[in-house]
């Protein structure tokens, strides 16, 4: 029961975590107008999730963080969500293998999170038929992204563990002392 | 080997984008909107942060640089007054020249400001959205500037708010005219310049176009999307493509989009 309080405290973290972060993609300017490509918070959120969460956590994440990013954006509906359940559940696979603990190994998984989601998002676009602004001039602003996305992901890590450690009640320790176990000794 | 939990949630969600992809246009716009709708409230949140900070940058500033700011305003004002006088008797002139040759009245554009909301959370297009929707009478294809001239065309509408597609996007070409020689063209996508955001390619110049670097680009009025004379950019430079055929010039937008918190919607 308290690990599926657990579990949802947690999911319902990373859902509005996505609702932030796709808001202050459309509407923070600062960071496009230093770097001249939007952040893209998305990827670093689902390898937190795929990390610390569940399949369901994940599909959740990528649904609905799909859709709030494609709302604010000239995608057509549902380009979004099937790359990052891709990249969720290829890390969540993989999870075993991955030390996770080091902001290193975070960073490396974020890196490449950030570079496939963009390029699977825009192959579904273009094998829809509608044509992009993406051309050689992209490349550079693929590796920006990816790279943002790789520094950004520890720092997700930090904040969404440390929101989670608020959020979800921590587990009460039982003492091991029982009144009906007591040894009583006596002189010999 | 994928799990069965794994297999069912990409099926479930391949699905899902199946039927999104295949929604009638309107119904996926309105789903859209529907979407964008949640967050209006943090956009008015951050308006509203935004409107706060400025007034407490300008209770900040000393009286000397308002005096001087009011002084810069009241001059610009004055050489404003004089300008729209000149072309209201020019709108006149026009009027009557246009009676006398019998050709069509044209009505004025009216224009409605808008405030910039957000922008696209993709690097593969260009738009905007504007807190300006169906209730204010904005409809798809109206022409979007601002003071330095055109920046684009409204797209999607929503009750509240509406899309704009910018100069560059490849949703948004405008048929312009080189003022100094008046060659025509299009404007039609981002140049693969990657540090300079305004550089956008004109296309479909005549073969032995004569167009050269600093000349200036105005909407041509062909398509009947955009009013004719809207400032649009200078010409950076041009080339010849397609073997010979045509030429193409690379044009700095005269608006620099990325700093534009306001815009103004024409009307017709």
């Amino acid at each position: 029961m308290k690990e599926i309080l657990i579990n949802n405290a947690l999911t319902f973290l990373l859902l509005l975590a996505a609702f932030v972060a796709v808001f202050l993609q459309a509407a923070w300017d600062l960071p496009r107008n230093l770097l001249g490509v939007p952040l893209n918070l998305l990827p670093p959120l689902m390898v937190f999730a795929a990390f610390r969460t569940g399949v369901t956590a994940i599909s959740l994440l990528a649904g609905l963080g799909g859709l709030f990013s494609d709302a604010l954006s000239a995608n057509p509906l549902g380009v979004s969500m099937l790359p990052l359940l891709c990249v969720g559940l290829a890390i969540h696979h993989w999870r075993e293998l991955i030390l996770q603990e080091f902001a290193y190994a975070r960073f490396i998984v974020g890196f490449i999170a950030s570079a496939a989601a963009p390029l699977l998002t825009l192959m579904i676009i273009m094998t829809l038929g509608k044509r992009t602004l993406a051309g050689w001039g992209f490349v550079w602003h693929w590796m920006i992204m990816a790279l943002t996305g790789g520094l950004l992901t520890p720092l997700s890590f930090w904040l969404l563990d440390a929101a989670a450690a608020r959020l979800v009640p921590s587990p009460v320790v039982h003492p091991s002392f029982r009144p009906d176990r007591e040894i009583k000794r006596g002189r010999y | 080997m994928l799990k069965q939990q794994h297999l069912v949630s990409v099926a479930v969600m391949l699905l899902l984008a199946m039927v999104l992809f295949n929604l009638p246009e309107q119904v996926a716009i309105r789903i859209k909107a529907g979407i964008g709708g949640l967050f209006l409230p943090l956009f008015g949140l951050a308006a509203a942060g935004q409107t706060v900070l400025d007034s407490g940058v300008s209770a900040t500033m000393s009286r000397r640089t308002l005096l001087r700011e009011l002084a810069n305003t009241r001059t610009e004002n004055q050489q404003l007054a004089v300008r729209a006088m000149q072309g209201e008797e020019a709108l006149r002139e026009n009027e009557r020249l246009r009676q006398l040759l019998g050709w069509q009245k044209q009505s004025p554009w009216n224009i409605k400001p808008a405030r910039v909301i957000a922008r696209d959370t993709a690097a593969w297009w260009r738009t905007l959205r504007i807190d300006l929707g169906t209730r204010d009478g904005v409809r798809p294809g109206l022409p979007v500037l601002v003071r330095e001239g055109l920046i684009g065309k409204t797209g999607a509408v929503s009750l509240t708010t509406s899309e704009v597609i910018l100069i560059g996007d490849p949703n948004c070409r405008v048929a312009v005219l080189v003022r100094e020689t008046g060659e025509m063209g299009v404007m039609l996508g981002m140049s693969e310049g990657v540090f300079d955001h305004r550089l956008i390619d004109l296309s479909h110049l005549p073969r032995n176009s004569s167009v050269k670097p600093g000349q200036t680009v105005y909407t041509s009025g062909l398509g009947g999307v955009f009013p004719a004379g809207l400032p649009v950019g200078t010409i950076v430079d041009s080339r010849s493509v397609g073997h010979g055929l045509y030429t193409e010039a690379r044009v700095r937008l005269a608006a620099d989009v990325s700093k534009t918190r306001e815009v103004a919607v024409l009307f017709p």
